[in-house]
């Protein structure tokens, strides 16, 4: 029975893609599995923390760039002895992880507290305003960044090697994709989508609505603190102007282009975005429509404008119509209001399940 | 919302509780009287180890310290009325509201170029009054088209899904800025203020530039129009219902479409005199844009979305705290 249930073409079309994945340093060249795809999965897992956070709790969240940052650089300052820059404090790199990983669930859960009672539009500014903070923290803090940021960072022993690395970003992809959709079903993610459509009737019946945020957005900083630590190995370094405004839209954008509704966007997305910046020259035609290798941000913006325009679901709403052959069902990025006159004006939201 | 039924649930069968409940919740405003009480004393007489020193010893750069805070507190404050116009009324999120700030800024910087006749170099003796006022003029109306054109283009027709509209503004915001940066370059480039306020005041022994006092003068200027049209016009008292109930001012049989594209193009022409007057204060650049969104949001998150007073009070409290922190704060 549960089998049957899973058979579905949507999942047969992930299971692919994965077997794929799997197989790519096979028949793939180094430049395409070790750098773009690489960044790809990594990316993917942060775009997927913010699909999480907006399918599942109806919270629009750029503070997720944030928390891979902060990952990133308290991995940096506390696996390095010697670096030019940090707190050097030169512990064995698996203590480093966790070390980083346990900071940015912490203030994924201090943060997420003091917004758990906001929504909608209200929060997309409160974690911009968090995301910003954080830029300026770790650009003025000279003790454990300053604007040069932590340099020479490596990663632990056989993770080292690009193919390895490239496998381990796989692995936590397919990890938290799993896990996240399991999550929608489990009691928490119930509860989560209850307090998405109707936080007052959840409170009525019991939840605690603001504790419930809270824990979501802790569990989205710990797994974008995953995608940081990743990032930190394949960087080798991080600096502030990393977690600038800029490259935070820049996540939201990605997880956008793919269909902030479902979790395959996420990645979808993010192969969009590094394949049309690292492919753009390479396309045909692209010189005669006056579109240089430079003009990258503006073709990002049109594609993230037409869809938004068009198809608030992305690319992967699109796919999905497109299999469903034009199905009427427009589903709404909006949170559901019971209060305001918008949810009468906009786009019916039909019960998800991402 | 729920601070009502705690207090009556509490007194209704318990007095003491909701009287200790009451006093908790006044916690927070004491805590302000006393943090403010604290810095005014810090400020005016124990700032030893910082750069200005205390107040009493040296009120020239005190002076001078508030001046540099209410000036900047007034270009903020031209730039945020604008947000908080769009965002009271149309409860819109304008992400390219910073772009129309740089566009606008770029657009003067080029005029002002065209009307002096050179292009680098230019000294403020050869700018007159009008040679500013003109570029202001035009880059403002130009950012207020392009507000105009986006609204009319992009937002008319999804009002009231706010986070399809800030994504569709931000999409927008990023294009414009990749725009921006073919056709002007990533240098910054800079206004020349007018010869006539470009000298320099005395105040108590301190030199103080009078471009900044213009500035502060243009401003205030600038918020009693705003005002007078708010408060004693037609349609700013549409717009000030329209804030506060929007359903009851079309049911009215009010042209609300009309009111969205006049108040769109008043707050992108807001967004436009920012714009110049801020290339002519502190230079127009690639990134300005996106400094100038989050100055905006910081001002109308302090001051309250949808308020002019409060976008007063916003850009007076933040131009204070980025005028006071690196004189009085111990580095």
């Amino acid at each position: 029975m549960n089998a049957r249930r899973l058979l579905t073409a949507r999942n047969g079309a992930v299971v692919l893609v994965a077997l794929v994945l799997a197989l790519l340093p096979v028949f793939g060249t180094e430049y395409f599995v070790n750098n773009v795809m690489t960044r790809v999965l990594i990316l993917g897992i942060g775009a997927a923390t913010i699909v999480f956070l907006a399918s599942y709790a109806g919270m629009i969240s750029l503070a997720q760039l944030l928390f891979a940052g902060i990952a990133g650089f308290m991995f940096g300052n506390a696996a390095l002895e010697s670096g030019a820059r940090g707190l050097n404090l030169g512990w064995p790199p698996w203590v480093a992880v966790a070390f980083a990983l346990a900071v940015t669930t912490v203030w994924a859960f201090l943060l997420g507290a003091l917004g758990s009672r906001t929504t909608g539009i209200y929060f997309l500014m409160l974690t911009l305003v968090y995301g910003v903070i954080g830029y300026y923290f770790f650009a003025q803090v000279v003790t454990v960044s300053g604007p040069g940021g932590v340099t020479s960072i490596v990663a632990p022993s056989p993770l080292d090697d690009r193919v390895a690395l490239y496998y381990a970003a796989l692995i936590v992809s397919v990890l938290a994709y799993l896990a996240f959709r399991a999550l929608g079903r489990s009691n928490f993610g119930l509860a989560l989508q209850g307090v998405r459509d109707d936080p007052v009737r959840m409170a009525s019946l019991g939840f605690n609505v603001p504790f419930h945020r809270t824990l979501a957005f802790s569990l989205a900083g710990f797994v974008a603190g995953l995608s940081g630590v990743l990032n930190v190995w394949f960087n080798g370094q991080i600096d502030p102007a990393s977690i600038a405004i800029g490259p935070t839209l820049i996540l939201l954008i990605i997880a956008v282009i793919g269909g902030i509704s479902y979790f395959e966007g996420a990645w979808l997305g993010a192969f969009v975005y590094v394949g049309i910046g690292s492919y753009l020259r390479e396309l045909p035609l692209v010189d005669r429509v006056g579109i240089t290798p430079e003009r990258f941000n503006t073709l990002i913006g049109l594609i993230v404008l037409l869809i938004m325009v068009l198809s608030p679901e992305g690319l992967v709403g699109i796919l999905q119509r497109a299999g469903r052959r034009g199905s009427p069902a427009q589903r709404s990025i909006e949170p559901p209001t019971t209060s305001s006159t918008a949810s009468s004006v906009g786009a019916g939201s039909v019960p998800r399940q991402p | 919302m729920d601070t009502p039924v705690e207090v009556e649930a509490s007194t209704s069968d318990d007095p003491v509780r909701a009287s200790r409940t009451l006093a908790i919740r006044r916690l927070p405003g004491y805590g302000v009287r006393l943090a403010i009480v604290a810095l005014v004393i810090w400020v005016l007489f124990l700032a030893n180890d910082t750069p200005a020193g205390p107040a009493v010893d040296d009120p020239g750069k005190f002076l001078v310290t508030v001046l540099d805070g209410l000036t900047f507190a007034g270009l903020l404050f031209v730039v945020a009325s604008g947000f908080t116009l769009i965002f009271g009324l149309m409860r819109t999120v304008n992400m390219a509201h910073g772009s129309l700030f740089l566009l606008s800024g770029f657009i003067g910087i080029r005029f002002q170029q065209f009307m002096v006749g050179k292009s680098r170099n230019i000294a403020p003796e050869e700018v007159s009054i009008l040679s500013w006022l003109v570029p202001l003029l035009v880059g403002a109306l130009i950012a207020a088209g392009v507000g105009v054109i986006l609204q009319q283009v992009f937002l008319r027709w999804n009002q009231g899904q706010e986070l399809r509209q800030a994504l569709i503004t931000l999409a927008i915001s990023v294009i414009l800025a990749d725009q921006m940066l073919r056709e002007f370059g990533g240098l910054a480039l800079s206004m020349v203020w007018p010869g006539p306020v470009t000298h320099f005041v005395e105040i108590f022994g301190q030199r103080y530039a009078t471009s900044r006092l213009f500035m502060l003068a243009v401003a205030v200027i600038v918020g009693v129009a705003l005002w007078l049209w708010l408060t004693r016009t037609r349609m700013g008292m549409v717009i000030r219902a329209g804030v506060d109930d929007e359903p009851m001012v079309r049911a009215l049989g009010i042209n609300i479409t009309l009111v969205f594209a006049a108040t769109f193009f008043v707050g992108a022409f807001l967004a436009g005199m920012g714009g110049v007057m801020g290339a002519s204060f502190a230079g127009a650049a690639t990134g300005s844009d996106g400094a100038w969104l989050l100055n905006s949001l910081v001002v109308v998150i302090i001051g309250g979305l949808g308020s002019i007073k409060g976008a007063v009070a916003g850009s007076v409290l933040y131009g204070m705290v980025i005028a006071m922190s690196p004189a009085y704060l111990p580095s």
